[in-house]
């Protein structure tokens, strides 16, 4: 169908609008996910990319909505071409919008190369494991569920937690250790209030990072449908500078409930039958197609690590958005609001948190050797100090044994000196390790069946306080 | 998968929308008739037929294809192909070889002519065990080919051949597609090659099938104590994510004693298969100490790759373990998961625009389910010489929201007949692996007791022991939780004792530790027989006065705690040498008790 001409390829043959969608009657020769222009009466173009081709009706997906387009002088032509990305390592320091457009007054980029959004499966046969361990400077993150160079770990949040104080944190100070380079950012916004992505931006200001990030922001009274692509769009600019350009890129979506939204509303108007709550049964898949873009390959040099970020309507970890994404995530961090409530930053539950790439990355010659079991330990005295807590509660303090009492205190202790920290604080991982074990020395050395007798000896406080007493008098 | 030449007819695509065709103009297609769509012949299965009309899934990405382009059907299924060169390859869903994917199109999986499964290039050494004149059969031997240096390829004649052998090639170096004997059938004159192919949804015939009285021994404690699985038998594996199915399917694969293993990782993560496809060429066997890959054979289609593929996976997975199966091998299949598989099917029967079943799913969704995990078993060969073989089938479920009512949840519990129930409140305690010992259940232990009599006499009492004091323990929790552990006396506290030795020094299972990920099963008899004793010895201790602080003070305690990590072979002199200690000290305890006493 090369040969149609460009007049043969425009119809005016719209049968029915129906929310981001227009039906296109007695369409020839048009290709399954093709970018398709739309002209309103007006004479206001739009963009589009038909979702489903047939002889009868073709069905093509508005991103800037529907409003104002009639099912007479609408005009649709269809490009013969797939939605593509204009990408260059200009990018970097711009502002766009969530359909890839200059949104900052700048000049529009001058392309090296065009992208298909979608991209491609990566053969699992190319990826490289990820095994570079990540200091974000969280002890939390860092001791208990470290992140690694190319995993995509989100954070599941709730309205009013500050998972964007956290974002913000990690952006500014992680590091792979023994490297001075930092993080290419590429960051995706979804639906967020002009406030939540002033933030950011006055964020990487302030951190002086601005030139090494690209922005893509879809606010929330932008149209809806859009979001369909930005996160699409923001992958592409990350596998350009990753892949292309050999740069490490920590690429944040925020947030990924607003685009699950936006798929469900899409499903909704084509009335297909859903899913869980509503949502279409093909998101874990639709999903996926995202997440999964995240990586390393062999013998390339960079990598995308991905740090999606959802509010979790009602705090609910079972609902379809957090439940199929941590299905494809390697791991989660989950924040508790009562945690929050309690005044505690960064309130993040290590007990149904998990990082799921962090024994690759861990040990010696990445951390230390005691990493593996001094947190297998730390989080086994956590859980028991939780239920023992829940037993204080319920028949008091007294009821407890000895042992019992050392479990709440090392638990009370665990969440004000370890987890708690200053939103600027940035502990490098020995001292986050060598903390983990002055909170457990407190406890019985028989209790840690977790931790070999030889890393007991070696770093436990006991046996090292000679060492440190020796260098107070030296 | 293999391109086969049949009555080709063309029809035209009439709609596209995701990863489902329809095509007019077909008269003749049928069921299951593996299709080539459009201008870039990407391959299709047909799923439904309406008169002239076919419904069609992609195994491949549609984005580009127009109406009008043609369709040809092949005339034939989609097939495995099935021959030396499988052991050690890595595939996608539909049997395209992944490794050799990368050397022609680079990291990213793209459209396009893809290479055979088998590399037909490759000589293989092959041996004739069959003579001219010979009577031959389906299931036969016709010689066999060092595939690995750990499995011997017996070249079968395919299950649906009978005849006189008329010529047979002399020992030499053949490619799986010359001809090594030709046959003389009823029909005519047949041609057998080292490579032969199956259609993946039809299951490959046997003689008779096998009662399951042979574990499958894992190497995981508590699985090979309390919850074994038979060979030939079928498990699930079911838990939210993060409590450890992963890991513990990988444990499986390296510790389970099978000859042979296909892991199929079906709507997997990326970056996880990565890791097994990095780790598992370095992996030793524990048994040979060749590498494990010269065993294993690795699927791997991860979440973002097509869905029909996704759904294809599992059929072709289970034929090439019955393959293996009729050379006489026992075939560990490991799926993960099988949710993300029933997820694939839902998504088709939704863009068919079936009637949902139960949350969304197909209505036939249970009769796919069965028809998997029927395909397990442990059963005698087609085949003149004595042969048995065996699949066994374990497929992890991953509930949304870990929630265990769900459909395929549910659905695959009345299949299995072992249910491995994993538990968040473990896993967050880090216990792994998180097997809760309340929900699961193996329905093979009657079937089994003979087998584990001959490890140990008492297993079945230190069974129902362990089990005993274990929901003892629960039900005193639970009081507990209420008024405090300062109420309990001492016999109490010695329950408490007891289990928390149970969870520590038994249950947990460190499946990264050298030593502990592996435990044979006499190891694992005797070190659940030396903490039993010490609880029997302690309860009796306590009744007889002595306070449980000194119990608990014994040195033979510590001995108890590091039991896991001492080597098996240095095993059974360690367990003696406990066993030793603890009567000696429970002895003089008891003397100092009944000193304190009359004193």
């Amino acid at each position: 169908m090369s040969s149609a001409t460009q007049a043969s390829r425009t119809y005016s043959t719209v049968r029915e609008v129906l929310g981001p969608l227009l039906f296109v009657e007695a369409v020839r020769g048009v290709g399954y996910g093709e970018l398709v222009e739309v002209t309103t009466p007006q004479g206001e173009e739009r963009t589009g990319q038909v979702i489903d081709v047939s002889e009868g009706i073709t069905i093509v997906q508005v991103f800037e909505g529907t409003s104002g387009l009639d099912t007479t002088k609408t005009t649709v032509r269809f490009t013969g071409d797939t939605v593509k990305l204009p990408v260059s390592v200009d990018i970097l320091g711009r502002v766009f919008t969530g359909a890839g457009k200059p949104a900052d007054g700048g000049p529009n980029i001058i392309p090296e190369d065009y992208w298909d959004i979608h991209g491609l499966p990566m053969n699992p046969y190319s990826r490289a494991h990820p095994t570079d361990f990540i200091q974000t400077g969280i002890s939390v993150i860092d001791g208990m569920n470290p992140l690694v160079r190319g995993q995509k770990l989100p954070l599941f949040s709730g309205s009013g937690l500050p998972h964007k104080l956290l974002a913000s944190q990690i952006v500014r100070q992680a590091r792979v250790r023994g490297e001075e380079e930092a993080f290419t950012i590429v960051f995706a916004a979804m639906g967020i209030t002009t406030e939540e992505a002033r933030f950011f931006r006055d964020d990487f200001t302030s951190m002086g990072v601005l030139g090494r990030v690209a922005m893509f922001i879809n606010l929330a009274e932008h149209p809806v449908i859009e979001r369909i692509l930005t996160p699409r769009i923001a992958l592409t600019a990350a596998e350009f500078l990753a892949f292309e350009q050999g740069m490490h890129v920590l690429a944040i979506l925020i947030d990924m409930t607003n685009y699950c939204e936006a798929l469900r509303e899409i499903s909704a108007a084509r009335m297909e039958i859903p899913g869980r709550r509503g949502y279409p049964g093909y998101m874990y898949t639709d999903l996926a197609s995202i997440y999964e873009r995240a990586g390393r390959i062999q013998g390339k040099k960079g990598s995308i690590t991905l740090m999606p970020i959802l509010t979790m309507p009602d705090d609910d970890l079972t609902h379809p958005i957090p439940d199929l994404t941590g299905y494809i995530t390697e791991g989660q961090m989950i924040l508790d609001r009562k945690m929050h409530k309690t005044g505690l930053y960064p309130p993040i539950d290590p007990l149904p948190s998990l990082s799921r790439l962090m024994d690759k990355g861990i040990g010696s010659g990445k951390t230390r050797e005691d990493h593996k079991q001094l947190s297998d330990q730390l989080y086994y005295a956590y859980a028991e100090g939780k239920v023992i807590r829940e037993t204080a509660l319920v028949s008091g303090e007294a009821a407890l044994t000895s042992n019992d009492r050392l479990y709440l205190k090392f638990a009370d202790r665990f969440e004000k000196e370890f987890i708690s920290q200053g939103a600027n604080e940035n502990r490098d991982i020995e001292g986050t390790l060598d903390l983990g074990w002055e909170l457990l020395s407190a406890l019985p050395e028989s209790e840690f069946s977790r931790i070999d007798p030889d890393i007991i000896r070696k770093y436990h406080p006991r046996y090292r306080g000679g060492n440190e007493g020796d260098r107070i008098v030296g | 998968m293999v391109e086969t030449s049949g009555a080709r007819r063309k029809g035209r695509v009439f709609r596209v929308a995701g990863p489902f065709i329809i095509a007019k103009d077909m008269p003749g297609a049928r069921m299951y008739e593996l299709v080539k769509v459009g201008d870039a012949g990407i391959l299709g299965e047909v799923i439904r037929l309406e008169g002239e009309t076919a419904a069609i899934q992609a195994h491949e990405e549609t984005t580009g294809i127009r109406t009008g382009e043609k369709v040809v059907g092949t005339g034939k299924p989609l097939s495995v192909e099935l021959g030396p060169g499988l052991m050690g390859q890595i595939y996608d869903g539909i049997q395209r070889p992944l490794p050799r994917i990368q050397e022609q199109f680079g990291a990213f999986l793209q459209r396009g002519v893809v290479p055979p499964a088998l590399d037909r290039k490759r000589r293989w050494s092959f041996h004739p065990s069959i003579e001219k004149g010979a009577k031959v059969s389906g299931g036969d031997v016709i010689g066999t080919v060092q595939e690995t240096p750990l499995i011997e390829h017996r070249i079968l004649a395919s299950p649906l051949l009978g005849g006189i052998i008329e010529d047979v090639a002399a020992e030499g170096e053949y490619t799986v597609a010359d001809t090594i004997a030709e046959v003389r059938t009823p029909q005519g004159r047949d041609k057998l090659r080292l490579m032969h192919t199956w259609p993946i949804r039809q299951p490959r015939p046997f003689s008779a099938i096998l009662p399951p009285e042979v574990p499958l021994l894992t190497g995981q404690r508590i699985i090979d104590a309390f919850f074994p699985l038979s060979k030939g038998g079928t498990a699930a594996i079911s838990g939210g994510f993060g409590t450890g199915k992963t890991v513990m399917l990988q444990s499986l694969a390296r510790c389970a004693d099978a000859d042979i293993l296909i892991l199929v990782g079906c709507g997997e993560r990326g970056n996880e298969m990565a890791d097994v496809v990095e780790s598992f060429p370095k992996l030793e066997d524990f048994r040979s100490g060749q590498p494990l890959m010269n065993r294993t054979i690795i699927i791997a289609n991860t979440s973002d790759m097509p869905i029909a593929g996704r759904e294809a996976s599992i059929y072709m997975a289970l034929t090439l373990a019955e393959y293996y199966r009729d050379m006489g091998y026992d075939v560990a299949l490991m799926a993960d998961s099988t949710s993300r598989w029933a997820e694939a099917l839902r998504e088709v029967s939704g863009r068919l625009e079936e009637m949902p079943g139960e949350e969304g799913y197909p209505a036939y969704l249970a009769s796919r389910l069965a028809e998997f995990y029927a395909r397990a078993g442990r059963v005698s060969t087609l085949g003149r010489e004595e042969r048995t073989g065996s699949v066994t089938l374990a497929g992890a479920i991953s509930p949304p929201g870990g929630d265990f009512s769900e459909p395929v949840t549910g659905n695959t519990i009345r299949l299995t007949r072992v249910f491995w129930a994993l538990d968040f409140s473990l896993a967050h305690r880090r216990h792994f692996p998180a097997i809760n010992w309340f929900m699961s259940y193996s329905e093979y232990i009657p079937a089994l007791a003979n087998w584990y009599e001959k490890v140990g006499p008492d297993w079945r009492r230190l069974r129902e022991e362990a089990m005993a004091v274990l929901k003892e323990e629960e039900e005193l929790r639970e009081v507990v939780s209420l008024v405090g552990a300062e109420i309990l006396g001492d016999r109490q506290r010695c329950v408490f004792e007891a289990v928390k030795m149970l969870k520590e020094y038994f249950l947990l299972q460190s499946a990264f530790h050298p030593v502990d990920m592996q435990c044979p099963i006499n190891k694992t008899y005797h070190m659940l027989r030396l903490i039993l004793k010490f609880y029997d010895k302690a309860r009796q201790a306590v009744n007889e006065g002595t306070s449980l602080g000194q119990v608990l003070a014994l040195s033979v305690k510590e001995d108890l705690t590091r039991m896991k990590i001492v080597k098996p072979e240095r095993f059974d002199e360690v367990s003696k040498e406990i066993s030793q200690k603890m009567d000696t000290q429970f002895d003089q305890l008891t003397a100092d008790t009944a000193e304190g006493v009359s004193a």
